[in-house]
């Protein structure tokens, strides 16, 4: 009998998966070992997979010659700003779409189904010259407007809003509640988790973009963290820990945001991708 | 009674942010976009009408048939390798258990979170012609040291190979989601019919898993011909001219050469051809359910 047959194409699988795996992260790790070595060790021939020294002076120069704190409080304003603005004019505006009978509420529907296909890349030109009629270059506001057309926010919203079943809305409403009341004390509420997860994929998107922020700021007081690392060079001297060290600095919050929220991250990518999870 | 205007009063101040902000930030630079394709002007002032010159244009000039190629040469060494590369390594996590799993996925899609700048740090740290880890690699089979980003040959295989690494976790999610869904009863009912692996997934699995592998083209079909991030920091310093893409040649045009007119001609080119693409994609891909 072959009651102990082994599956020994089972196990090659698993050994190349794991292969695979360790490849596919062995470049984060690379990154993050070089800034802990020195910057002569960096350069010395061979692979070293460990530091022989030990050091964080590629953090501490990166932190006390670069411009990187300002940097970080720009990508905080930007990034939080704009999480809060998308979400809130999603939440609202699909609660509207979803609960309300209004004139105008198909065209506005069709309108927000139809934008999800325009490159925003391709309006980098206008949006440009809307923002510099502002006076918004090199402003956190001109770097927020922009990014806050994200349609895809509306239509999640609404798909959410209209599988909350119509009782809790009625019983509401003889109560005599209005339409603010019923959004914000049952709607809101019971879709916590939708919230929160597209709170967190929008923050990693704003923290994380990079074509807008970089046209947009010239000057490196206003520069985000994404662009500033990359824009403002050292002008001596080998650098690769150094950079390496803005870049893992750079990371820092949306891989802690990830690891924190890993579940939300995960469903909030399925939502914006059309799957309901 | 009154309750229809207020119906839509109410309404309307639940909208009113998210229109206010479609209007001005969406449908109003759309607008101007395309009345600039018809204008002379600079990338800030006005300029002269000159009807359909900037369309004749495109067509005639050299660099922007060059950026169209390249885009294409860009997407197809994407979309379909990290679709299907995506499906294959979610089936590769979906097939181990607990911790491990936890542990491979988040190798597929750690990357996925980072900053497109601190992706471009570690890939050029890598591909360093001098110092880079792969040069190593590269010196012991294929015999010499490469400047890949600057590389005309070499500069785009290897901005698609980091654009796989980078985003692959986000298909893979999808993939997994969808391979969930498919019925552990039908392996089982196959296994028992003594179907191997490959019969399973040529006639259970690929099936099934179609409209989501539908859905990550589409996706990766429009994203990818939005590229620009990625391949503008790795390539920087080098010569643009070999891996200049379409909205990479919107930004030389209107921002490095201050021709607003042309360059929003070139942007309403690249939206064009998205809409066309998108609509094209839908047709073939709702046809063929395999």
């Amino acid at each position: 009998m072959n009651i102990v047959k082994i599956d020994f194409a089972g196990r090659l699988i698993t050994l190349v998966t794991l292969a695979i795996a360790i490849v596919w992260a062995f470049p984060l790790y690379w990154a993050i070992i070089t800034t802990l070595k020195p910057e002569f060790e960096v350069v010395q021939p061979g692979i070293n997979l460990l530091p022989k020294t030990w050091t964080l002076e590629s953090y501490a120069h990166v932190l006390t010659t670069t411009k990187i704190g300002r940097w970080y409080l720009n990508s905080v304003v930007v990034s939080v700003v704009v999480t809060i603005l998308v979400v809130m004019m999603g939440a609202l505006c699909g609660y509207a779409l979803s609960q309300l009978r209004f004139r105008g509420r198909t065209v506005l529907w069709f309108t927000v189904l139809a934008s999800f296909m325009v490159p925003i890349q391709a309006l980098i030109v206008t949006h440009f010259v809307l923002m510099s009629q502002l006076g918004l270059i090199n402003t956190w506001l001109g770097i927020i407007l922009p990014q806050l057309i994200v349609p895809v926010v509306v239509i999640v919203y609404k798909q959410f809003f209209d599988s909350v079943p119509k009782d809790f809305r009625e019983a509401a409403r003889v109560d005599g509640a209005g339409e603010f009341d019923i959004f914000l004390r049952i709607f809101l509420p019971m879709n916590w988790g939708v919230t929160t997860a597209l709170a967190i994929i929008t923050f990693i998107g704003a923290w994380n973009s990079f074509l807008w922020p970089f046209l947009v700021s010239t000057s490196e007081d206003t520069m985000t963290i994404t662009v500033g690392i990359t824009q403002v060079k050292d002008n001596f001297g080998v650098q690769y820990a150094r950079n390496l060290a803005a870049a893992v600095l750079a990371a820092m919050p949306v891989a802690i945001a990830y690891l924190i929220f890993q579940r939300r991250v995960t469903q909030a990518i399925m939502l914006s991708a059309g799957i309901k999870g | 009674m009154h309750t229809k205007s207020r119906d839509n009063w109410v309404a309307a101040a639940f909208v009113a942010p998210f229109v206010i902000a479609y209007l001005v930030l969406f449908l109003y630079p759309t607008v101007r976009m395309i009345f600039l394709t018809f204008t002379d002007a600079p990338l800030i002032g006005t300029g002269g009408w000159v009807g359909f010159k900037n369309y004749l244009r495109l067509f005639n000039d050299k660099a922007y048939i060059n950026a169209f190629w390249n885009t294409g040469y860009f997407v197809l060494l994407t979309v379909i390798p990290n679709t299907l590369l995506g499906l294959v390594f979610a089936m590769m996590v979906n097939r181990q258990k607990g911790y491990v799993q936890s542990l491979i996925l988040a190798a597929f899609f750690l990357p996925y979170i980072l900053p497109v700048s601190v992706v471009f740090r570690i890939w050029e740290w890598i591909m360093d012609y001098q110092f880079g880890i792969a040069q190593y690699a590269l010196d012991a089979f294929y015999g010499e040291r490469v400047a890949v980003f600057r590389n005309k040959a070499w500069a785009m295989p290897m901005i698609a190979f980091v654009t796989i690494w980078w985003t692959i976790g986000f298909n893979v999610l999808l993939f997994i989601a969808g391979l969930r869904n498919i019925s552990q009863d039908m392996y089982d009912a196959s296994a028992l019919d003594g179907a191997n692996r490959w019969k399973q997934f040529r006639f259970i699995t690929w099936p099934l898993i179609w409209p989501v592998t539908a859905l990550v083209l589409t996706i990766q079909l429009i994203l990818q011909l939005k590229i620009f991030d990625q391949l503008y920091l790795l390539t920087l310093g080098g010569n643009v001219n070999n891996t200049m893409v379409l909205v990479q040649y919107i930004y030389k045009q209107a921002f490095q050469l201050n021709k607003g007119g042309y360059g929003a001609t070139v942007a309403f080119s690249l939206f064009m051809i998205i809409v066309v693409v998108s609509v094209l994609q839908y047709q073939v891909l709702r046809a063929k359910p395999r």
